[in-house]
């Protein structure tokens, strides 16, 4: 008997390409693209932490959208909620990577692993408000419960992190002498760099699509499990009923 | 209904005297860890402030915000301990109403315990306050307590009845709360005159607390009722 | 049935994972006093707290006082009043202040509150003591006035004379025929099988999530053996969210 599992012709496709366009993104990262005049081998860095930051917006903003459908869609199907969560879980993995090269370039390039300024700031944020999403997923109840919680405080994370990042970016902005020393973190690009980044976001984005539809599928079957559980625990109810009178 | 919520939980409050009696001495300690922590001498390089004069401003809003948490929990805790909130859904009380009254109660609370803070700032830090600076100083101070009883009270309802609620809270409220740090700190920078800051610079900060404060009214407002109910 | 004041057909509710309720069939007419019999861990409390509408409905179908419960559960509320495990009260405001709080809550006047706070007996010291310093059956005529205040159509009582004394036990039962006189439905859940029995109009058993109407009537239905408690989670709600 076969075992069962979550991929089907199409994830395979899906995975196929995305493995393809990440060895892509190794040779051209690590071969094809020339070094910066600046920083030199270190702009490599850049090849995985800039789709990664996409990519982690992006899960973002597929959460909070997701959410939003679940909350005033009519039939509040609860496919809605675990799209935004299995996205949300991946995107913590990418803005955890994010912040992880972010610090190794910064590391290499300026010698400072953290600077306060609003993009960094903003994801660090943005990090943090995902791990309390995840927390607040895991509280329990029924699957329509976690559904609405989940929800309404991804939606409150979409109002939260422009104010975060719009007050950061004015404190910032106070700040301008110390950034005298750094450049303002644009790297001159040119062609096969950029190059080598567009085919970093494709391959992640192809990546993150996998991992999400993955995800979402063991959690609908989690989902099951816990209604087919319902089954068996509503039968095992009953028939405590027949051995009570028995006894 | 609102209104009724919100003088039942000052009612409380006034009877068991928890804000005033743990919460307030609470903060009023923090402010004195702050001191032992970051006193410096004044160096003739700034105008001859202390390192505590000079972030006296962010200090105070950072003692508020640890006492959010304790109030927000407060607020909470006095609804868990003999099942009331059960009894307030049954009673068929508004959401919009609760949420409306409870974050009332909390303004209340917080606005009082910021204005200690402050005179504790005045005496422990060697802060001045400004004449001029007195009406950004009032409108901050209105606008932020505003703005963090909503949340507050948002989150709080969230995390009430909730598995390790004490620990959920501060990581669910501590980051939404950011932009009022900032703000706030810059704009009671300005109103004082910290190394000289106009005041005017004061007033856009003012407007990142006001934005919130409205943002998060309205987002209580909606979201709170679905939040509480089973 | 038109009018029924409750009307189940095989409900089913959950607490987290757990059927506490599991296939409920109940129709309760407007009047009556019901009094739902069985052992500890049978659903009577999920059962209560189902017809309050503070449940949602799994599986099955429910009415209440013409609401569905699977529907408009939120609109039930207002016209129930739910007496559970705990008291609902504010621990540190005085009795007169909770039943004026909880009447308020329900539109009642002061001239209804003070009515309710008299009818349980709540009245000179008593009335301006904090409840935190109540005994415990005193902070139950309490919570019962606060009920009385709202004028509920239905009553939902969960061991509503559990720590009352004989004296406030008979006006407990006083004041639910009276409610009921004036046209409330009254629902109790409870252990004391004599005095309970003697209130009310018609019995049911609980057993195991589902609802049988009573064997051979009060006191005489053989002991029912405790199930074994270890699938399950305590009755006992926090008030807070499930």
């Amino acid at each position: 008997m076969t075992t069962p599992s979550t991929g089907t012709r199409a994830t395979r496709a899906l995975g196929g390409s995305a493995l393809g366009g990440v060895g892509w993104l190794l040779a051209f990262g690590l071969g094809f693209s020339p070094s910066d005049r600046n920083q030199a081998e270190s702009v490599r860095i850049l090849y995985v932490h800039v789709p990664s930051a996409w990519l982690a917006y992006l899960a973002f903003v597929v959460t909070a959208v997701a959410s939003g459908v679940y909350l005033f869609s009519k039939r509040h199907a609860l496919g809605w909620d675990r799209l935004a969560g299995a996205s949300a879980e991946v995107g913590v993995l990418f803005m955890g990577i994010t912040l992880v090269t972010g610090m190794l370039w910064g590391r290499l390039t300026w010698g400072v692993f953290w600077e306060w300024d609003a993009r960094l700031t903003t994801t660090a944020f943005l990090f943090v408000t995902y791990i309390g999403y995840l927390a607040v997923r895991r509280l329990g109840g029924t699957h329509e419960q976690r559904a609405r919680r989940s929800a309404v405080i991804a939606l409150l994370a979409v109002l939260e992190i422009p104010l975060v990042h719009w007050s950061v970016r004015l404190w910032r902005s106070l700040h301008q002498e110390a950034t005298v020393l750094r450049p303002d973190g644009e790297v001159k690009m040119d062609g096969l760099m950029l190059f080598s980044l567009f085919v970093g976001i494709v391959a992640f984005t192809l990546l993150y699509v996998w991992l999400v539809i993955h995800r979402q599928r063991t959690m609908a079957a989690e989902d099951a499990l816990e209604d087919r559980g319902l089954d068996a625990a509503l039968a095992a109810r009953r028939a405590e009923a027949t051995t009570v009178e028995v006894g | 209904m609102a209104g009724l919520v919100a003088r039942k939980d000052l009612r409380v409050e006034g009877r068991g005297r928890v804000a005033l009696n743990q919460v307030l001495p609470f903060a009023f300690i923090v402010m004195v860890m702050f001191a032992f922590a970051l006193e410096r001498l004044p160096t003739p390089a700034n105008t001859g402030d202390t390192l505590l004069e000079l972030v006296a401003p962010g200090l105070i809003w950072l003692a508020t915000l640890f006492s959010l948490l304790l109030l927000v929990q407060r607020s909470f805790a006095i609804e868990a301990d003999d099942g009331a909130l059960d009894a307030l859904r049954v009673a068929g009380v508004d959401p919009v109403a609760l949420f409306l009254g409870k974050a009332s109660a909390l303004a209340v609370q917080l606005a009082a315990l910021e204005a200690v803070l402050l005179g504790a700032a005045l005496l422990l830090y060697g802060t001045e306050l400004r004449a001029g600076g007195v009406v950004l100083l009032v409108a901050t101070w209105l606008t932020a307590t505003c703005g963090l009883a909503a949340v507050g009270t948002l989150y709080g309802g969230l995390a009430a009845g909730a598995r390790g609620r004490e620990t959920l809270l501060p990581l669910l409220l501590l980051p939404v709360v950011a932009p009022v740090l900032i703000g706030a700190t810059r704009a009671v920078e300005a109103a004082l005159g910290i190394e000289d800051t106009a005041i005017a610079d004061g007033w856009p900060w003012f407007g990142v607390v006001a934005v919130f404060a409205v943002a998060f009214g309205a987002g209580g407002v909606l979201a709170f009722g679905p939040l509480i109910d089973e | 049935m038109d009018g029924a004041v409750i009307e189940l057909v095989d409900a089913v509710a959950v607490l987290g994972r757990f059927p506490a309720l599991a296939g409920a069939t109940l129709t309760v007419a407007p009047g009556e006093i019901l009094l739902l019999r069985g052992p500890n861990g049978a659903g009577k409390t999920t059962l209560l707290r189902l017809c309050a509408g503070l449940l949602p409905l799994a599986r099955g179908q429910g009415r209440v006082l013409g609401f569905d419960l699977a529907t408009q559960r939120t609109a039930v509320r207002p016209h129930v009043g739910l007496l559970g495990h705990r008291n609902g009260l504010y621990l540190d405001l005085t009795v007169a202040e909770n039943v004026a709080f909880w009447g308020a809550t329900a539109g009642a006047t002061t001239g209804e509150v003070a009515a309710a706070v008299t009818r349980l007996g709540l009245v000179g010291r008593l009335a301006d003591l904090e409840v935190r310093r109540l005994s415990a059956g005193q902070a139950r005529r309490t919570a019962l006035a606060c009920l009385v205040a709202r004028r509920a159509r239905l009553w939902l009582l969960d061991e509503p004379h559990a720590g009352l004394d004989a004296a406030a036990r008979d006006e407990l039962d006083a004041t639910l025929r009276e409610a009921t006189a004036a046209g409330a439905t009254v629902v109790v859940a409870s252990h004391e099988l004599e005095r309970a029995g003697a209130l009310a109009t018609r019995t049911v058993d609980v057993v195991a999530g589902q609802t049988r109407d009573a064997i051979g009537g009060l006191g005489a239905g053989r002991p029912l053996s405790q199930p074994s408690d270890a699938r399950q989670p305590s009755d006992e709600s926090d008030g807070g969210l499930a």
